[in-house]
């Protein structure tokens, strides 16, 4: 076990010396989108706007942390990875060390966490700016969980894409759309049920519901924290999954 | 002045099964057999040398060794362990440099190593004082601080190298180790080979210079079309042919002639009609060798398979 979480370390070692060469630049990109969202959406459009007992302003800026979670995550994780899979080999060098394969999940599966994490409490920094956010114990535990679940759909895609469009149609495909359906930019109560039970598989959505209850202050929504952490193992178990099915 | 200290291997217990085993592998790809029935033993000490031109199965049979691609049929062990089953223990085995530059090009040389060292437990001690040591040998001390994006070919390459022995591995597999360096890069290569071979290391490569293949192997195996065609010591299998060939060109074709010994070579041009002119008398190679055994020289051969 502790063999385990060494090499697992070890892995995201190499990834955090990369960090450290280039973080200037991972900063400015991954709280781009979520400025500009917040600018657009919170000032621009929300200003005004109520949504149940808040403003539009406060009910946004959770959701729009989730979002950043599950981008910065996602793609910290994958985007690597991918090329180093695909284009540079130089995954090849974890393939062939003598590690398990669940210390190469997590190891590759650690940078989007950290990147994840790094990013949308950058953005939570500029959002309390704006809007007075309650941060809780039970945040931070629900923001962890969401960086580790987009972290491993992140490796999951790059262990499966078969070349570099693979990821952009992925990320279009399955990002995109719980960008915006996923309860960051408005709350479900008016859509047409087959959607709200469509949305409710997301789970970004899950992300969303635990972020926003704890910031506001409203009761925590523990069957969304559960879907959260099983939506986690299951992406977790389909990289173990994927790893093995590679080396055929 | 102290002694001159080993790079390579640790001392180990020798198996029956010899540093490499490979029995009946075969690795199917759609249609295609880029490994067919392969059986081979590699002993320990030997420098191995795979010939063949590119598509012929050497890569392949490189990425089975080092549990990357797992074989359609057959076994192969490295140093008694199997691949497929053991492949933790396996991984410990060999060092690899693969014919593409497999280099995180964001890392610098230093944190290379320092990576390999971490995943296969090197403590730390020990750890810095190996890589020290290898970058050293490999002639990159001054450039430990620069990133591998930065670095020439022929260092990229020396890097890999450094870095498969880190971990002092008893096999050493290369494929196609001097692929497009240039003549004076790939005689250090040849010569660092050499070397670590002289302290211990067991060396198996993958090569499609003739030269190469002539001037480092103590024995070659020659695989065209995922077979094993020959296998010998170089001079071995020239002698089977013959240690001298007679280049006649006849009809706008060049025709090969083998002869054992010099004068027998001498007797046949002096015999041949006076209109054939040009006429060339030289020992023969490792392509002969290939040539006559699947009609095509090995460049040829690799255009087919593009």
């Amino acid at each position: 076990m502790l063999r385990i979480l060494w090499d697992s370390y070890s892995i995201w070692w190499a990834d955090l010396m990369i960090l450290k060469h280039l973080w200037q630049r991972f900063l400015i990109t991954s709280l781009m989108s979520p400025v500009l969202y917040l600018l657009a959406f919170g000032f621009g459009l929300g200003r005004g706007i109520r949504v149940g007992e808040v403003n539009y302003l406060e009910f946004v800026i959770p959701g729009l942390i989730a979002l950043t979670a599950m981008n910065t995550s996602f793609n910290g994780a994958g985007m690597k990875l991918n090329v180093d899979r695909l284009f540079y080999k130089a995954f090849d060098e974890i393939l062939m060390a003598p590690v398990s394969p669940v210390s190469v999940v997590l190891g590759k599966s650690l940078i989007g966490v950290l990147r994840g994490l790094i990013s949308s409490l950058a953005f939570l920094a500029i959002g309390l700016a704006f809007s007075p956010l309650r941060i809780s114990f039970l945040f931070i535990l629900s923001l962890l969980l969401s960086c580790f679940a987009f972290a491993f759909v992140g490796v999951l895609a790059a262990l499966l894409a078969q070349s570099h469009q693979d990821m952009s149609t992925f990320s279009r495909v399955v990002l995109m759309p719980m960008a915006f359906l996923g309860g960051t930019f408005f709350s479900l109560e008016h859509l047409p049920g087959w959607l709200r039970v469509t949305i409710y598989l997301m789970p970004l959505l899950h992300s969303n519901r635990c972020l926003r209850a704890e910031a506001l202050g409203q009761t925590f929504p523990w069957i969304s924290f559960l879907v959260l952490i099983a939506f986690g193992l299951v992406f977790f178990l389909a990289c173990l999954f994927a790893l093995r099915r590679m080396s055929t | 002045m102290e002694a001159h200290r080993s790079i390579a291997a640790t001392p180990f217990i020798k198996d029956p099964r010899g540093m490499i085993l490979i029995e009946n592998l075969t690795k199917v790809y759609g249609a295609i057999k880029a490994v067919d029935s392969l059986s081979l033993k590699v002993e320990p000490g030997e420098i191995f040398g795979f010939l063949g031109p590119n598509g012929a199965g050497k890569t392949t049979t490189i990425r089975i060794l080092t549990t990357l691609t797992k074989p359609t049929s057959g076994r192969a062990w490295i140093n008694g362990f199997e691949v497929t089953r053991q492949p933790y223990e396996v991984k410990k085995q060999f060092g690899v440099v693969q014919q593409h530059l497999s280099l995180d090009r964001e890392l610098t040389v230093w944190e290379i190593m320092e990576l390999h060292g971490r995943l296969h437990h090197i403590k730390s001690g020990e750890r810095r004082r190996r890589i020290e040591e290898l970058l050293e040998y490999v002639e990159l001390c001054e450039h430990a601080r620069r990133k591998v994006r930065d670095l020439s070919g022929g260092m990229k390459r020396k890097l890999m190298i450094a870095r498969a022995l880190l971990h002092r591995p008893r096999l050493l597999l290369l494929d196609e180790p001097t692929i497009g360096l240039d003549a004076e890069t790939r005689r250090r290569i040849w010569q660092l080979i050499r070397r670590l071979n002289s302290e211990g290391t067991t060396i198996f490569l993958t090569t499609h210079y003739i030269e190469e293949a002539e001037a480092l192997c103590h024995r070659v195996g020659i695989i065209h079309q995922g077979k094993l065609i020959a296998l010998g010591q170089p001079l071995e299998l020239r002698l089977r042919l013959g240690e001298f060939a007679v280049e006649v060109l006849f009809d706008g074709q060049v025709h090969y002639h083998y002869f054992q010994s010099r004068e027998e070579a001498k007797a046949y041009v002096r015999n041949l009609p006076s209109e054939i002119k040009a006429i060339v008398v030289r020992e023969s190679n490792l392509e002969d060798v290939f040539v006559e055994l699947t009609g095509r020289k090995v460049e040829d051969a690799e255009n087919l398979v593009g």
